[in-house]
């Protein structure tokens, strides 16, 4: 079967500055994929590439998402394919309600799936039984997108709109960074609740122990803008002993 | 580390901003019009028109005499070739509307009934509109109001201005000019010598007006101005929200709109006057549009009183506008809440004064001006506390939102404060709609027009909010009409 997301001998740049270079990835439907790699090796400018964002220029390769060349696709065609993204640095609307904001998402992707959209009634229990799930602040839900939230409050809030989107490829960049203890635990159950045979994950980490409780089916080392070893979850822990080392020697 | 901020460019911006005026289409009437040019002899005529008594024709004489030696005002960051006040026309009227004098609402020419229902002002008391009576002002005359035996059961007076000048001469007297005298400055005493329709409002004492009153202004003539008068008296104790909502045809010439609004609130009472302000904007290289330039002001006159302004500007080429408050009365208190949209090449000059005379008063500015394309923003505003104005209070939030790598905002605060006891408060903000902001919306499956439509109204949500609710959501399909564009 073709992988949910396969990307081949992928070259980006970025303002002019290659930061992606060679790089291949496959993640088969269902599976869940961990990326760890040193700072500024190009985790989230991958992450970004995988939504479309505009200045993340392909030079090189190819994505495919569900078999399909997306390169060319705009962020919200992707999104509404099932795409999503968790942001490492999620950004604040000021003035725009939570909630209202969450609900023109729903709507525009069910809209374009032909799905009759959700009305304030439906989509008030939907976000409901999510916020319970997470443990998250009905506060939070009523109050300007992200605008004043605290890094783990931004970081769940993210997580909250993955539930509620039910994405078929979810890509989390760092959503572990900044989360306090609980935080991290009950993130990780809404993820582990969430994976199924129809839906696969991206998780962009740092820290092992996140990876105790999202255990993935495979690890990958992303540096200098290609991955550079895979295996399985001891990869991870052998990394947390070790550390990155020097780089692999980039040919010319 | 945050991601770096990328701003918009200006083809992206151009592609977001791009707008579709949805009331550019001319009315097909026989149209009763003056020649072009101004004279004292155009002055009489109109007075004549309007069956005027004498005194307010020897009113608008003086101040067309003083309008002769005034120069136009300079001093607003607004640009445009000079006014030939020769070439416009200062009076038109359907002449269906004039003949036999006013009409029964079921009397309407079908032509001006249907333009109104095109602009989605059906004249008729209908269910659905039964919580807003409407004053329909078609260039120089108002061809319509709904509502007025209803609301004179309760002794308030909601009708055209020419028609209170003939029913209610002693109310126009009294206050005409009291809050902006036709001195006040050239546009104002050009609209003292020249003003046609407008509205007239009177809440009796101890009355709370049960319906939103509203005025629609319409421009249908070509080179006309339109010159309205709206005058709104609230008694003692009384409350009234009032609005007004404006558009005209897309045409290339500049058309001049100089109205003069003029309100008094007496002791414990409360006025709220709120605009949705849509005249042709011009188009995207900045031909033709209106040029709106308006004297609005309220008199505090009375203890306790409450006057508080909102408007929401998207339209006119030109916006030149300063809704102030003389809070004279002791504890009245003033508000002023603007979110103004410049788009194209449009310009805005608006802002407010909020003049402290009595004691124990406040006052609330909140601007929010939205910069797209090449529009220049700027807040023009004064907070003046007098001598004997003490425990004055001032809060004044001024927000700009920038659109793309043309567009500007300036700011322009006056503070001029004389008395020691004074605490005022100022804040300030400039922020770009970021492509973080963009890219965060579209990564959820959001439209990029949808997506500026989202973020510009989360922006002016603090203003939008002070808007009565039916027209609240008009104002905010307003605004995300405003930018709106065909992504291609
Ligand atoms: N717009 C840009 N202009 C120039 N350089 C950029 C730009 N965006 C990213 N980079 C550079 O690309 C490299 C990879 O950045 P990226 O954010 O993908 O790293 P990362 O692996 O996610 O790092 P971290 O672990 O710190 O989050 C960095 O050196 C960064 O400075
Ligand atoms: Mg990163």
């Amino acid at each position: 079967m073709t992988p949910l997301l396969q990307i081949s001998g992928l070259h980006v740049e970025v303002e002019g500055r290659e930061i992606l270079r060679g790089l291949d990835l496959e993640i088969p439907l269902g599976e869940t994929h961990a990326v760890m790699g040193p700072n500024g090796s190009g985790k989230s400018t991958l992450a970004h590439v995988i939504a479309g964002r505009e200045g993340y220029e392909i030079t090189r390769g190819v994505i495919r998402y569900g078999g399909e060349d997306v390169s060319e696709l705009e962020p919200e065609e992707r999104a509404r394919k099932g795409v999503f993204l968790a942001f490492q640095y999620p950004v604040e609307i000021p003035g725009v309600n939570n909630t209202y904001f969450l609900k023109a998402a729903v709507n525009e992707i069910r809209k374009h799936r032909s799905q009759p959209e959700l009305d304030a009634v439906d989509f008030l229990s939907l976000m409901r039984d999510r916020v319970k799930l997470l443990d998250f602040d009905e506060d939070l839900i009523k109050r300007p997108v992200n605008e004043g939230f605290s890094g783990g409050e931004k970081k769940r809030n993210e997580i909250l709109q993955m539930t509620v989107l039910e994405p078929t490829l979810a890509v989390l960049d760092e959503t572990d960074s900044g989360l306090d203890i609980d935080a991290l635990r009950i993130v990780a159950e809404g993820v582990n609740r969430m994976r199924s045979p129809e839906r696969s994950f991206l998780v962009i980490t740092h820290y092992q122990r996140l990876l105790n409780h999202i255990v993935p089916d495979r690890v990958h080392v992303l540096q200098d803008g290609r991955i550079v070893e895979s295996g399985g979850g001891d990869l991870a822990l052998r990394l947390e002993a070790e550390g990155y080392g020097k780089p692999a020697a980039v040919p010319a | 580390m945050p991601e770096q901020q990328r701003t918009l460019g200006a083809a992206e911006v151009e592609r977001l901003v791009e707008r579709e005026y949805a009331y550019g289409f001319v009315t097909d009437i026989e149209t009763e019009r003056v020649p072009p040019g101004l004279s004292e002899d155009v002055i009489r005529l109109i007075s004549e028109k309007k069956e005027e008594p004498q005194w307010l024709l020897d009113w608008r004489l003086r101040a067309y005499e003083i309008w002769q030696g005034m120069t136009e005002p300079n001093w607003a960051k607004v640009s445009y070739p000079r006014i030939d006040y020769d070439e416009i026309s200062y009076y038109a009227a359907p002449k269906s509307a004039v003949a036999d004098g006013p009409k029964s609402l079921d009397d309407i020419d079908p032509e001006l009934r249907r333009t109104y229902e095109k602009l989605g002002i059906p004249l008729v008391e209908q269910q659905r509109l039964a919580g807003v009576a409407v004053d329909a002002v078609f260039d120089s005359v108002s061809v319509a109001t709904t509502f007025k035996e209803k609301l004179a059961e309760l002794g308030v007076i909601f009708c055209s201005f020419s028609e209170a000048v003939k029913e209610h001469p002693d109310l126009v007297r009294k206050y005409l000019g009291t809050v902006v005298p036709h001195t006040d400055n050239f546009f104002a005493s050009l609209n003292s010598a020249v003003f046609s329709d407008g509205s007239f409002v009177y809440v009796p004492k101890g009355v709370r007006c049960p319906m939103e009153l509203s005025t629609y202004f319409r421009i249908n003539a070509s080179e006309t101005g339109q010159f309205e008068r709206t005058l709104i008296i609230a008694e003692e104790g009384s409350y009234v929200s009032y609005l007004e909502g404006c558009t005209a045809p897309m045409r290339d010439e500049n058309q001049l709109h100089a109205a003069v609004v003029e309100l008094v609130a007496l002791e414990d009472a409360r006025i709220k006057y709120s605009t949705v302000q849509n005249w042709y904007p011009g188009d995207k290289n900045g031909v033709g549009g209106i040029y709106n330039f308006v004297t609005k002001r309220g008199k505090c006159a009375g203890a306790r009183s409450h006057i508080s302004w909102t408007q929401v500007e998207t339209g006119s080429a030109i916006t030149w506008k300063y809704p102030s408050c003389i809070l004279l009365g002791d504890d009245s208190i003033g508000e002023f809440y603007s979110v103004a949209l410049t788009a194209n090449r449009q310009q805005a000059d608006t802002g407010t004064k909020m003049i402290h005379i009595g004691k124990n008063t406040k006052s609330t500015i909140i601007s929010k001006g939205i910069s797209a394309g090449y529009g220049q923003n700027t807040y023009r505003g004064q907070v003046k506390v007098l001598p004997g104005a003490w425990n004055a209070r001032n809060f004044s939030q001024c927000d700009s939102l920038l659109i793309g790598p043309d567009s500007g905002a300036h700011t322009v605060p006056y503070i001029d404060v004389a008395n020691p006891d004074a605490q005022l408060e100022h804040e300030a903000s400039t922020s770009r709609i970021g492509e973080d902001q963009l890219f965060y919306c579209r990564q959820r499956g959001i439209d990029p027009e949808e997506a500026v439509s989202l973020i510009v109204n989360g922006f002016a949500r603090d203003v939008l909010s002070e808007l009565p609710m039916e027209f609240a959501v008009e104002a905010q399909k307003l605004l995300g009409v405003s930018l709106e564009g065909a992504v291609g």
